[in-house]
């Protein structure tokens, strides 16, 4: 079982303009650990951080200071070393429009990750595979054979979910998965990624900016706020009783029926 | 394959005439005669004996045709070629690994694209006596591919930091690969399209070289047809047949490549086919009450009315 740890990790941005260039700190002295078994939320405003953890986690970015762990040990630079992190550590992109190349075929998308990760799997065990991982977030089989754009919002993201399980992963970094779907759809992709995470005692990142599905789908809830962490703590609680000035605007702002009720009784 | 474009009229007609030339260039020579026999018979018009005349010298111009065409289209795929593979790499590879080389390589490319080629070409010309085919097409190629590859690299930036890209990254693909199959076939059209353009521009360039007297020698291309009928004033002398053939021949086949190009460019954007001046026409044309036309008539026509 794989637990991946954050451990005071700080990403800066250097932006130039002509001579002069400014530090832009994205992510400062940020610390979690992602267990098995375990969904946390980061929730967070535009350009709070949110995207470059994610991009810190599955390796395209490297933290200006602090350190990755995996399993307690940290990560290593070489080709190998990522690779058997990748192994372990995958990603759902938020647009679902963009994270499939129109070129390929969905067969494509979801072999290529299996392939990688399993060396000397045969053509036939490699379909087999692709349509496990087909069955597995509830499409159809016959789908491998169709290209991105013939496919829904939903159906690709999907798809990207199937991607990212290829490999085998035992952490899942989910990138406001659902976003950019249909609100319809929504709850049935979050459901699938809760009914997996416990199918295969994933440690899942959730990230987001909705508090209501990130109480409703995860145990613990990270509120981050300008590159910090400013609240961390079971998800309840975070919600019910929240520390934090931006927590609370956070809470604010999303809909709460009964003081609604209130007001218009009032 | 779901890329390939439309047949439409504009791509017919561009690949029939490439084809006819293409298949001259190929069969003529072995048909026609010595396009380089002399005759005491001297400037003569189309006859049966000399199907499209014949030179100042007795050479039979049918011949001379067939071999020219040849000799272009090879400058012309030659040229193509080594600009495709020349833009591709500075540019695509460029853009794809960033930093430090891209700087290096766009440096390099906005310096080759400010390098006149016809000043170039007179300068080698000047040191090197016996010009071959080769080192013409060099030279075209050598000045020629830095535009494309300007275009190139900016749709490769624009590809290169998708999510699709990155999601490749994260499966763990090395980085030839993800080049080479996640980016490189969304890139197919353009690629397309600056070679076709690669082809015309050599075409024209080598022929505006021979006409000035800078092609290879020994050569037979459209160029040179043109220049060795001007020098023999075959426009004064009303011989047609010398001049028209060769002409005519890159007139038409700059068309037809730049009829394919069209084709090609309504791929990359889909708009150019939906959006062309007889469409638009259509949606003026028609009354509000007939048809799909309606929605694009109504404030067209709301505005004629105020």
């Amino acid at each position: 079982m794989t637990t991946l740890e954050l451990r005071d990790v700080t990403k800066e941005y250097r932006l130039r303009a002509g001579f002069r260039s400014t530090t832009l700190r994205a992510v400062d002295g940020v610390s979690f650990i992602l267990e098995p078994g375990r969904t946390v939320a980061l929730v967070g405003q535009s350009g709070s951080g949110k995207s470059t953890i994610a991009k810190i986690l599955t390796q395209l970015e490297r933290p200006t200071s602090g350190r990755l762990l995996l399993d307690g040990k940290p990560v290593g630079r070489g080709r190998r070393a990522q690779h058997a992190y990748r192994h372990q550590v995958q990603m759902v992109f938020q647009d679902p429009f963009g994270s499939l190349n129109p070129f390929h075929t969905v067969g494509h998308h979801l072999a290529r990750p299996v392939a990688l990760h399993h060396p000397g799997l045969s053509n036939d065990e490699l379909r087999d595979r692709v349509q496990s991982l087909l069955r597995r977030v509830r499409l159809d089989e016959d789908l491998a054979e169709r290209r991105p754009h013939e496919l829904s919002g939903g159906q690709r993201q999907r798809v990207a979910i199937a991607r990212a399980l290829g490999p085998g992963p035992g952490i899942l970094v989910a990138d406001e998965p659902v976003s950019m779907l249909d609100v319809s759809i929504r709850l049935g992709v979050l459901n699938l990624l809760s009914t997996l995470q416990q199918e295969e005692n994933l440690g899942v990142l959730y990230i987001t900016h909705d508090l209501a599905t990130a109480r409703h789908f995860s145990d613990d809830i990270l509120v981050m706020y300008q590159g910090r962490i400013v609240e961390r703590g079971v998800a309840d609680e975070v919600i019910l009783n929240p520390q934090h000035e931006y927590t609370r605007t956070l809470r604010e702002a999303s809909p709460d029926p009964e003081r609604r009720l209130r007001e218009l009784q009032g | 394959m779901r890329n390939l474009p439309p047949l439409t009229p504009k791509l017919l007609v561009g690949l029939t005439i490439v084809g006819a030339f293409v298949l001259w260039g190929i069969v003529g020579p072995f048909v026609v005669a010595d396009p380089s026999g002399i005759d005491n018979i001297g400037l003569s018009a189309p006859s049966a004996d000399h199907l499209l005349g014949t030179t100042q010298t007795g050479q039979d111009v049918l011949a001379q045709f067939a071999h020219a065409t040849r000799g272009s289209l090879i400058i012309g795929l030659v040229v193509g070629v080594l600009t495709l593979l020349l833009s591709a790499f500075f540019g695509v590879v460029g853009a794809y690994v960033g930093g430090w080389v891209d700087e290096g390589f766009s440096l390099f490319s906005n310096v080759m694209l400010v390098i006149p080629g016809l000043p170039l070409v007179i300068i080698i010309s000047s040191y090197v006596t016996d010009k071959s085919v080769w080192l013409v097409a060099g030279v075209l190629a050598i000045t020629s591919w830095a535009g494309s590859a300007r275009v190139l690299r900016g749709f490769t930036l624009s590809v290169r930091s998708r999510d699709y890209v990155l999601a490749a990254r994260v499966a763990g693909e090395r980085p030839w690969r993800v080049l080479l199959v996640e980016i490189l076939p969304n890139l197919v059209p353009l690629l397309a399209s600056q070679a076709v353009f690669g082809i015309i521009f050599a075409i024209l360039g080598e022929a505006g070289l021979s006409f000035l007297g800078l092609g290879a020698t020994g050569s037979f291309t459209w160029g040179t047809m043109l220049y060795y009928a001007q020098n023999s004033l075959a426009l004064m002398r009303g011989a047609w047949w010398w001049f028209i053939p060769p002409g005519l021949s890159i007139a038409l086949f700059g068309a037809a490549l730049a009829l394919i190009n069209f084709s090609i460019d309504e791929i990359i954007n889909p708009r150019l086919r939906d959006h062309t001046r007889a469409v638009t026409k259509r949606w003026q044309v028609t009354g509000p009450s007939s048809g799909t036309a309606v929605e694009g008539a109504a404030p067209a026509e709301k505005e004629a009315t105020a």
